[in-house]
């Protein structure tokens, strides 16, 4: 067969340009990406991309933070080494598009200034394709912020405000994890089935984004199902001694003392309460548990607590591929998993196969292949999920919790029965309550 | 308007919670007020007592031997702590001492996470402890009831030992003239030592006492430090007596704001120090020119 030269490099030319016009009228018809945004190209080598990883290691979420931690160098390590684990979450070969993940971990002390800093020498020392992770909502939104700035993808790690995908929203900016108005819908009706449709409640409120709008929600939710607020505690967060304000929920002549409290607030809070009498005269809720909040405060305190939270390792008999994850991450860290772990090991997987469906690491590609994710949903570690084109959080089940009696208790990490998994449709808020303008893309 | 059980309740608490920021504090104040020494690894040396008494409970399931244990454990510290490094200081600018004991307290802390991991650990309070007691207007814990009064115990025979005896003369002369001090044939390098290694103890069992109560984290004395310096500030910079009086108002700032609205103790805590700051920059029981 003979080639005419003119044909052969036109031919050449529209294999090159179409697949890329394909990519950028990929979501809604949009115009081509540009060819050079935030790091990209200049972060992508012909073998890597750099990935930098956000998380407090030290303060009052060091817990969570260390689990996430090891849920994103679990999902890095296995994406990298290739095989049948990443190839049954549908990616290919060995790496992102053949380029192998190197990373780096700030320690964010969870504070958004830090946070901030350590993102931005991700940015522009390493020429990071992306940055990840968080444990309070206040450096979340931090992060979003500079990610869209800097035109860099950010995937946020653990963080509930209402905010974070709500008026703080980005463009760069996606969350895995179930905003405050999701776990509330969820967990009230439960909570309410349980204990009763007419209780007094009292609220402890962490002073921050997070415990603002996790109260809203859920005083909210439980209003619906005919709960009163009897009573209404603020304290800072990162308080050390709770005594004054759970001396006034102790007298409250509340029937539920609903913690909002996070990390090793939570622990103390709880702590606390006890030996107020509080856990022996009311029932304990807590919205969102606290990653290793059952271990931490013991079995003894938790058994009867209702909560939601974003994984609990027994769901691994639901999904295929959660049992990988638990069994993978036991094997490699002697623990079962909390749920900050999850969040870190399921958000790698799902950049990596959006940067796979969009055919590079252009961030606006891979942003509108994140959007239209709703006709394409993600099978994951707690099944089919998807992202929200209008405010990107990921629409996905919700496990309820309750804490098992020692007696109870299977194993000695065995501290909930999975209630419910509530499904993530059912309880999305309207895309605009909450003020979300995600902005531009360039 | 907070009713009148609810004042009472609130203002008991305040005592509960100001005799615990004094012991707290206690330990900042005897190393400042004696040796002339800002020692910011305060907060470090409290989450060091707290897991000295989480390792003690594990080895001896039994919290009065685990805080003889773990005085024993911070005495050596202490003794440690001076002779290697806070000798050298003495005659330092105040700022070389702010950054060394800065620093220790980094390598105690990060120490304690490299040990025990970020999680919290569980101290149980006490069995003798344990539960909460009606008192007629309200039910309070039992053990922070106990507290009260061996908080009580503790500061007075750290008063007694630092100012009733001639350990506080040898001190606050060897201050102002170790020369002297040394040709009247007094060892002032060892009374030093002793003061410090006391301060340290007095933080430690801070910690060990609050162990039970609060969440046992490497970071746990972050907190504290500040809330140590809020009560030094009010009380008198050095001055032991300041401290104890400068706990129980912030106690009872924090717990009398509760009963109207607990947000604003912290901001009402700090307004109060500012003001004190600025009407009587020395404390409420601090000397002028001093320390």
């Amino acid at each position: 067969m003979l080639f005419d030269r003119r044909k052969l490099l036109l031919g050449g030319a529209a294999g090159l340009i179409l697949p890329g016009l394909a990519r950028g009228a990929l979501a809604q018809g949009a115009p081509l990406s540009p060819a050079q945004i935030g790091t990209f190209p200049d972060g992508v080598s012909a073998d890597s991309v750099f990935v930098g990883l956000n998380m407090p290691l030290t303060g009052v979420f060091s817990g969570d933070g260390s689990d996430l931690k090891l849920g994103y160098e679990l999902a890095i390590a296995q994406i990298n080494a290739g095989g049948a684990i990443p190839a049954a979450w549908g990616l290919k070969g060995k790496g992102v598009l053949g380029r192998q993940i190197r990373y780096k971990v700030a320690d964010t002390e969870g504070k958004p200034n830090v946070a901030v800093q350590a993102a931005t020498q991700f940015v522009q020392r390493d020429k990071a394709i992306l940055f990840q992770g968080s444990v309070s909502s206040a450096e979340a939104i931090a992060l979003e912020e500079l990610a869209s700035r800097d035109k860099v993808l950010y995937m946020v790690g653990i963080a509930g405000s209402n905010d974070v995908t709500g008026k703080n929203c980005q463009r760069y900016g996606f969350r895995s994890q179930q905003n405050a108005y999701m776990a509330a819908k969820a967990l009230a009706p439960v909570v309410a089935k349980a204990l009763g449709k007419k209780l007094k409640a009292a609220f402890l409120v962490p002073d921050y984004t997070y415990g603002q709008t996790v109260y809203d929600s859920f005083a909210k939710f439980t209003k619906e199902q005919g709960w009163t607020q009897v009573l209404k505690e603020t304290v800072p967060l990162g308080t050390a001694d709770y005594s004054s304000a759970l001396l006034n929920i102790a007298n409250s002549g509340a029937d539920v003392f609903i913690n909002i409290c996070f990390g090793s607030d939570a622990v103390a809070s709880t702590k606390q309460a006890e030996q107020f009498g509080i856990l022996s005269s009311m029932k304990l809720v807590v919205p969102n548990l606290s990653s290793f909040q059952d271990k931490e405060v013991g079995p003894e305190l938790m058994q009867g607590v209702y909560g939601s939270c974003d994984f609990w390792w027994t769901i691994q008999d639901r999904y295929p591929l959660a049992k990988t994850f638990v069994e993978t991450f036991s094997e490699k860290n002697k623990y079962k998993p909390r749920w900050g772990a999850h969040i870190g090991y399921m958000q790698t997987y799902l950049w990596a196969l959006s940067v796979e469906r969009a055919g590079g690491f252009n961030p606006v590609d891979v942003i509108k292949v994140m959007e239209a994710s709703k006709s394409q949903p993600y099978e994951s570690t707690v099944g089919r999920v998807y992202f929200r084109a209008e405010d990107h959080q990921m629409v996905r089940p919700i496990p309820i919790l309750k804490g098992k009696a020692p007696s109870a208790m299977k194993g000695p990490e065995d501290f909930y029965e999975v209630i419910d998994v509530v499904d993530g449709e059912s309880v999305m808020n309207p895309p605009d309550l909450f003020g979300c303008k995600l902005g531009s893309y360039t | 308007m907070p009713s009148t059980a609810a004042l009472v309740s609130q203002a008991f608490n305040g005592l509960a919670l100001g005799s615990l920021l004094a012991l707290v504090a206690s330990g900042l104040t005897i190393i400042l007020g004696t040796l002339g020494v800002l020692n910011f690894a305060h907060g470090a040396l409290f989450a060091v007592g707290a897991y000295t008494a989480f390792v003690m409970m594990q080895a001896t399931h039994s919290f009065v031997l685990a805080l003889l244990g773990g005085c024993a454990v911070m005495l050596i510290i202490g003794f440690a702590m001076e002779r290697l490094v806070i000798r050298h200081f003495y005659a330092r600018p105040d700022e070389d001492q702010i950054l060394v004991t800065y620093g220790i307290g980094i390598v105690l802390v990060e120490a304690l996470r490299a040990w025990f991991g970020g999680n919290s650990q569980r101290v149980p309070v006490p069995s003798w402890g344990t539960g909460a007691t009606k008192l007629g207007f309200m039910v309070y814990p039992t053990y922070r009831l106990q507290l009260i009064g061996i908080v009580a115990a503790l500061l007075v025979g750290l008063y007694l030992v630092l100012y009733r005896t001639s350990v506080g003369l040898v001190v606050r002369a060897g201050i102002e003239n170790a020369g002297m001090v040394g040709i009247l044939g007094i060892d002032v390098r060892r009374t030093f030592l002793f003061v410090f290694a006391v301060g340290i103890v007095a933080v430690g069992l801070a910690g060990m006492l609050y162990a039970p109560v609060v969440a046992v984290t490497p970071d746990m004395g972050a907190t504290f430090m500040v809330q140590s310096f809020v009560v030094i500030v009010l009380g008198g910079l050095g001055s032991f007596p300041g401290a104890v009086i400068g706990g129980l108002i912030a106690g009872e700032i924090i717990s009398l704001t509760s009963a109207f609205d607990s947000a604003y103790s912290e901001v009402m805590l700090y307004g109060l120090m500012a003001l004190v700051l600025v009407a009587r920059p020395q404390g409420l029981f601090g000397t002028e020119g001093r320390v």
